[in-house]
């Protein structure tokens, strides 16, 4: 379900670009509300959350589309950790359908998926690797990295069991925004696929806008 | 209810670079119970088959290398290179290293789920109601979030280990507006499914129900184990063959075993 933010840019706390290809982590406190804007067009934003206060409870993309009952995430999802607790809620969504099936993007399955000798391309993967490696405070490493979200990525599951990457529904100054239930660490790699259509076969930058609690 | 206890583990690197097992085919059969737990280490080779005795089981499944922990079943890889939702027949269970820890090379069944995760304590006790081991012993109702941080624990694996998990025999579709079905009607008594592990692997399985079964009772079925000495893979394989990307899974497994012939692209085998 599509719905737009009456959130001003001019009065968000904090504002980053994300180059194509590069990571960006940070701790979301309870009650703000992160927005996530496919600056271009047709990018892929692949995104974890961790419970900030247990780094262990972290997103759950099967106990989120169980526990809603749908393989898509929109306006309303509440994005569930692994002990069921509420992560974040999507509150704003421009696109209308997000996906969590699909994984991110490894140098390992590119050999698979593509070819043998694409095994030096970049990929989500190494991005969130790196993510930790220099952020090592958070105490998290690879055993941490579960199946996150593909904001923007629009992967149609078929009444027969198919799984297929069709064109993305997202287009420039599309936005995907949620509030966090608690104190939450997001790491997001900006997706530097170009094997497939998920970037449009040319990767993009994103824009990351923090807002302060709307609720005391 | 063990019937058979000769397996024989000893193995022979086969021209071509695949493991084959002796001639002493079986093995061992077990049967456990409906919500239960239990894992073991599988060597390269090896078939495991899985039967539904009396339909309506499910078996949570997950897969580990047990010389590196850290690699581990991949659901979400495994269906996008097979461009798949469900697991059958011809399927591939990949690591997230892109390495292929068994094949599917047989299926009764049709349809297996990978997504939608375990059954919980909170799951159980809104449902079912919860029977504690203190009035039921070993009847109470396990759950398969806890089943797997029970059988994982004994290899040093804890919460931050836990992953997308398979749960054999129950089928989850999904409609066009993306709402999934579990089908009851799906699990057939005497189904089966056999796999043929690629590489050594730790299996933690459980039998506790499927998250969606919204039985009037809790569901407790019990499932048959039988190991036994898989033939050896040959050039013209189905599961290997069924798609280009899973040339490239045994190629990469071959690799990482250190038996194979590595070269480019969706020509290597």
């Amino acid at each position: 379900m599509k719905r737009y933010s009456d959130l001003l840019p001019g009065e968000a706390v904090f504002r980053r670009i994300v180059p194509a290809g590069d990571y960006w982590i940070d701790t979301l406190r309870r009650g703000q509300r992160l927005r996530i804007v496919d600056v271009e067009g047709n990018q892929a934003a692949d995104t974890l959350f961790f419970n900030a206060a247990d780094v262990a409870d972290r997103y759950s993309a099967v106990d989120t589309i169980r526990a809603q009952g749908n393989v898509y995430l929109s306006c309303g999802s509440k994005l569930l950790s692994t002990a069921g607790n509420v992560l974040a809620e999507i509150v704003a969504d421009t696109v209308g359908r997000h996906d969590t099936l699909g994984g991110a993007c490894a140098s390992e399955s590119n050999t698979v998926r593509y070819d043998l000798e694409k095994r030096t391309m970049h990929a989500c993967r190494d991005s969130f690797v790196l993510a930790l490696a220099q952020h090592d405070g958070y105490g998290l490493g690879k055993r941490d990295l579960s199946h996150n979200i593909n904001f923007f990525m629009n992967v149609p599951v078929t009444p027969e069991g198919g799984l297929t990457f069709a064109d993305g529904l997202s287009g420039p100054g599309e936005y995907v925004e949620m509030r966090a239930a608690t104190d939450v660490i997001v790491l997001i790699s900006n997706c530097p696929q170009l094997n497939n259509p998920c970037n449009a076969y040319n990767p993009t930058p994103l824009e990351v806008l923090i807002w302060d609690a709307d609720v005391p | 209810m063990v019937t058979k206890h000769s397996f024989d583990g000893r193995s022979r690197v086969a021209k071509g670079g695949r493991i084959a097992m002796s001639k002493s085919n079986v093995s061992y059969e077990t049967v456990i119970g409906g919500g239960k737990h239990w894992s073991l280490i599988v060597q390269a080779g090896v078939l495991l088959r899985l039967t539904d005795r009396e339909g309506g089981a499910n078996v949570g499944m997950l897969f580990y290398n047990p010389k590196n922990l850290l690699e581990r079943y991949n659901a979400p890889d495994t269906l996008k290179c097979q461009h798949s939702f469900k697991l059958t027949r011809g399927h591939c269970l990949y690591s997230d290293m892109g390495r292929i820890f068994c094949s599917i090379v047989e299926d009764t069944n049709g349809w297996h789920d990978t997504t939608c995760g375990n059954i919980t304590q909170r799951l159980i006790a809104e449902r079912w109601g919860v029977k504690t081991y203190q009035a039921h012993r070993n009847d109470w109702t396990q759950n398969g979030h806890d089943a797997f941080l029970v059988e994982g624990g004994k290899y040093g694996l804890g919460r931050r280990d836990l992953a997308a998990n398979i749960n054999w025999f129950s089928k989850v579709a999904v409609a066009d507006d993306g709402s999934l079905e579990f089908d009851a009607s799906n699990a057939k008594p005497g189904a089966h499914v056999d796999l043929r592990f690629e590489m050594e692997t730790l299996v933690l399985l459980h039998t506790c129900p499927h998250p969606l079964n919204v039985a009037s009772e809790y569901p407790r079925k019990p499932v048959q184990i039988r190991l036994s000495a898989a033939p050896p893979v040959q050039s013209d394989d189905f599961c290997m063959n069924s798609r280009p990307e899973n040339l490239r899974g045994f190629a990469n497994t071959d690799l990482y075993r250190g038996c194979g012939c590595h070269t480019s692209g969706g020509e290597s085998q």
